[in-house]
């Protein structure tokens, strides 16, 4: 059984825990992931490692409520256990030897991609960061991602916070006031559309760009293969392959269709989850 | 004594197994197989004729004393047999069910030269389920020796090298990656083959002999071999991972939604009970008309639970015939009894999928036997023009699957053959890493439940040796 330490509440769909798990701190690194289940009848689900504090044995996730799991594990508080919590599972973002880097996080995005952006500047590199999200309610972390990172942007979808605009229109603006030649790298973690919307600008400069994917997943380790997205000519498993992966060379319209697999069973299970008659869908 | 022997009478076959109703269960899952009474197994265990030279012992990897258990079986001594069977095996009730006996301990009775074969399987079924039902009495543990043993993956070879040196008086912990200890017989098997419950009273028994079990423990990941060996102070490792790693086609449309690793379609059922589903959160998403790639034991057990996960019409499509169907005569049998269907000569050459990203159809191509290959099976042959498209909306992938890379990848100093198999001594375990050993699937590619225990007998005797010289 896991710990929860401390929760916080971003927003109401955006939740933060600093879980005890000494065996995954000790050894995860930035880009690395873990699958955790709530309970006995519980499904597995996986969740970027937000941060880490190997000293106190203890790893940082945040997520949204999607459906049941998210919405159950939302309602956990401090105190509280989780049933099973492995990790780190994935391969580590590769620290690549870059002048610049651009760090961008979408949304809940934002969580994973601070680790990377700060293990970049750790490695003495330039990170510029871009954090978005749809409205004001729905940013956090700008202060950590501020210490992550040597210059950030900020922007939000409805103008309600900072500016009015997506991370691609900051990014094309960060590309063209820089130049493409001195951005080398840009890293880009979101919901899917938008790491889809930052490749095809950055595929038309030049500019590798490095997603990180979250697929349907079972085991995490190589075993189901359910995780499978094809990369260039081949297929490859996000769990074991990834999760990072050169977002030109992602089928992002196969990626889409195969997350959206169980799309009916998920609304089912929320739906008798939130249902208030008894039936046992409030577990 | 040879006259007594010369007039025992020969009953020619096999006791029958009691089953579940063959359309019945095709929609349930409990297990097909509802087990010997005492009366039966009795009757069935005078059929042997404890012959002198033993020829059953010959055909089992881990060495049980047949004639001896089956003698204490006729005799109604079930205490004593399944003592002398659990001297050799760690796992009765699993063996006894998922052994391929067959081709193994009965292969070789005296009996099946002109008539049936004793049901070993079955009688070991019944002593082992026996005593899990009265409370088992553990066998003797030798003093501690102060040595301590990791062993990587929980599935039969490493339950089976755990016992072994637990009993032995090392301090063994296994690491599963998994949240539940078992390896295949969790996620693999099927309930109605081999209920979970069986499985976990073994695995209680292994920890009631002082064996550590640690889930959620992916090594490879949160430590590696080098570091248990050099930081956490094991004395030597046994890596058992196994054969995890799926293998797919490689035809187009093979990542069209309603396109499932078997591992993936019976992990999912089997592991996460997706059949309970929405009771059990992990969902299992099934068409009317599944097809199933290959001809294994995995095969059968994915089209069987397929036709319980409510499909309409569940296929095998394999590109030999019937006489070269890999899988266990009885699993075959038991799929055909229950309404599973084949298409052999068979094989897919790609994946039709809608706009949607599902499967549609699949077209396929037709083979002919040619010559025998260097498996001394005839080569499949295609036939120009044959193609045709069946008609199926979900496909399960289950061709075979290779070792699982994590520990292979992250162990220094460990050589792989290029499948990327542990290379290990077949005779020792032993691997090109001291103090390292490794058996099972890992070594040898996907095999059987009973090979891997004895891989992970062979190996715990080694590690002995390795350990008591050291």
């Amino acid at each position: 059984m896991f710990k929860i330490l401390e929760k916080q509440v971003f927003s109401p769909i955006i939740k933060l825990f600093v879980i005890d798990a000494p065996k995954v701190a000790k050894s995860c690194q930035a880009g690395q992931f873990i699958i955790l289940r709530i309970h006995e009848e519980g499904e597995r689900i996986p969740l970027t490692i937000a941060d880490f504090d190997r000293e106190k044995g203890t790893i940082t996730i945040v997520f949204q409520e999607v459906g049941k799991t998210t919405k159950q594990l939302g309602a956990m508080e401090a105190g509280d256990y989780i049933k099973d919590f492995v990790g780190p599972l994935g391969e580590p973002t590769h620290i690549e030897d870059v002048d610049t880097v651009v760090c961008v996080g979408g949304g809940v995005g934002v969580a994973p991609v601070h680790p990377i952006a700060r293990a970049f500047k750790e490695a003495g590199k330039h990170v510029i960061g871009i954090m978005g999200a749809r409205n004001q309610e729905l940013m956090f972390w700008e202060d950590k991602m501020r210490a992550a990172c040597s210059e950030l942007l900020v922007t939000t979808d409805d103008g309600s916070y900072v500016r009015k605009g997506f991370v691609t229109d900051v990014l094309k603006e960060v590309i063209e006031s820089k130049g493409k030649d001195n951005i080398p790298l840009v890293v880009a973690i979101g919901p899917q559309p938008m790491m889809r919307a930052v490749c095809n600008m950055t595929k038309d400069y030049g500019i590798k760009t490095i997603v990180s994917l979250n697929a349907l997943m079972v085991d995490g380790t190589g075993m189901c293969g359910c995780c499978r997205v094809s990369v260039g000519d081949e297929t490859k498993f996000v769990c074991v392959d990834g999760p990072d992966f050169d977002g030109h060379q992602v089928n992002w319209a196969e990626l889409s269709l195969r997350s959206a697999y169980f799309k009916a069973e998920e609304q089912k299970a929320l739906e008798r989850h939130e249902c208030k008659c008894g039936c046992g869908g409030g577990k | 004594m040879a006259e007594q022997k010369a007039k025992k009478k020969i009953v020619p076959n096999k006791n029958p197994m009691p089953t579940q109703d063959a359309l019945e269960r095709a929609r349930n899952f409990n297990e097909v197989a509802l087990g010997y009474s005492e009366e039966t197994v009795i009757a069935e265990a005078q059929r042997c004729l404890q012959c002198k030279n033993e020829p059953c012992r010959q055909g089992c990897p881990v060495e049980v004393d047949i004639p001896a258990f089956i003698k204490l079986a006729a005799e109604g001594d079930f205490d004593g047999a399944i003592k002398k069977i659990k001297e050799k095996n760690a796992l009765p009730a699993v063996c006894g069910r998922v052994c391929p006996q067959e081709n193994q301990c009965e292969k070789y009775c005296t009996l099946a030269k002109k008539h049936e074969a004793v049901g070993i399987g079955r009688i070991e079924r019944f002593c082992a389920d026996r005593e899990l039902q009265k409370g088992v009495t553990l066998p003797e543990v030798a003093p501690p020796t102060g040595k301590k043993v990791a062993v990587v993956g929980s599935g039969p070879s490493g339950l089976t090298c755990a016992s072994d040196l637990a009993k032995l008086g090392h301090e063994v912990t296994i690491f599963e990656a998994l949240h539940v200890a078992g390896g295949v017989l969790m996620y693999g098997i099927p309930e109605f083959r081999l209920p979970k419950a069986v499985v976990q009273a073994e695995v209680e028994n292994l920890k009631k002999l002082g064996v550590k079990i640690e889930v959620n423990s992916v090594v490879g990941k949160f430590t590696t071999v080098d570091q248990l060996m050099d930081e956490a102070g094991f004395d030597a490792v046994f890596i058992g991972t196994g054969a995890g790693l799926p293998y797919f086609m490689k035809i187009p449309g093979e990542n069209a939604c309603g396109v499932y690793s078997a591992n993936e379609f019976l992990t999912r059922t089997n592991l996460m009970k997706a059949y309970q589903f929405p009771e059990w959160d992990t969902p299992i998403k099934i068409g009317k008309k599944v097809a199933v790639l290959g001809g294994g034991n995995v095969a059968m057990d994915g089209a069987r639970t397929a036709l319980r996960l409510g499909a309409e019409e569940s296929w095998i499509v394999y590109r030999r015939s019937h006489d070269e169907l890999p899988a266990r005569k009885e699993e075959a049998e038991h799929a055909e009894e229950e309404g599973v269907k084949f298409a052999f000569l068979t094989s897919p050459v790609e994946i039709l999928s809608n706009d949607e990203g599902w499967v549609t159809g699949m077209k396929c191509i037709k083979y002919e036997l040619g010559e025998p290959d260097a498996s001394g099976r005839r080569r499949p042959v295609p036939i120009e023009g044959s193609e045709f498209v069946m008609d199926v909306d979900t496909v399960v992938v289950a061709i075979g699957q290779g070792p699982n890379p994590l520990v292979p990848r992250t162990t220094k100093g460990l050589e792989l053959n290029k499948k990327g198999n542990i290379v290990a001594n077949l005779e020792t375990g032993a691997t090109s890493k001291p103090g390292v050993f490794a058996g099972g699937d890992v070594v040898t590619g996907a095999a059987t439940v009973i090979l891997a225990m004895g891989a992970g007998r062979t190996a715990a005797k080694s590690i002995h040796e390795y350990l008591t010289n050291k």
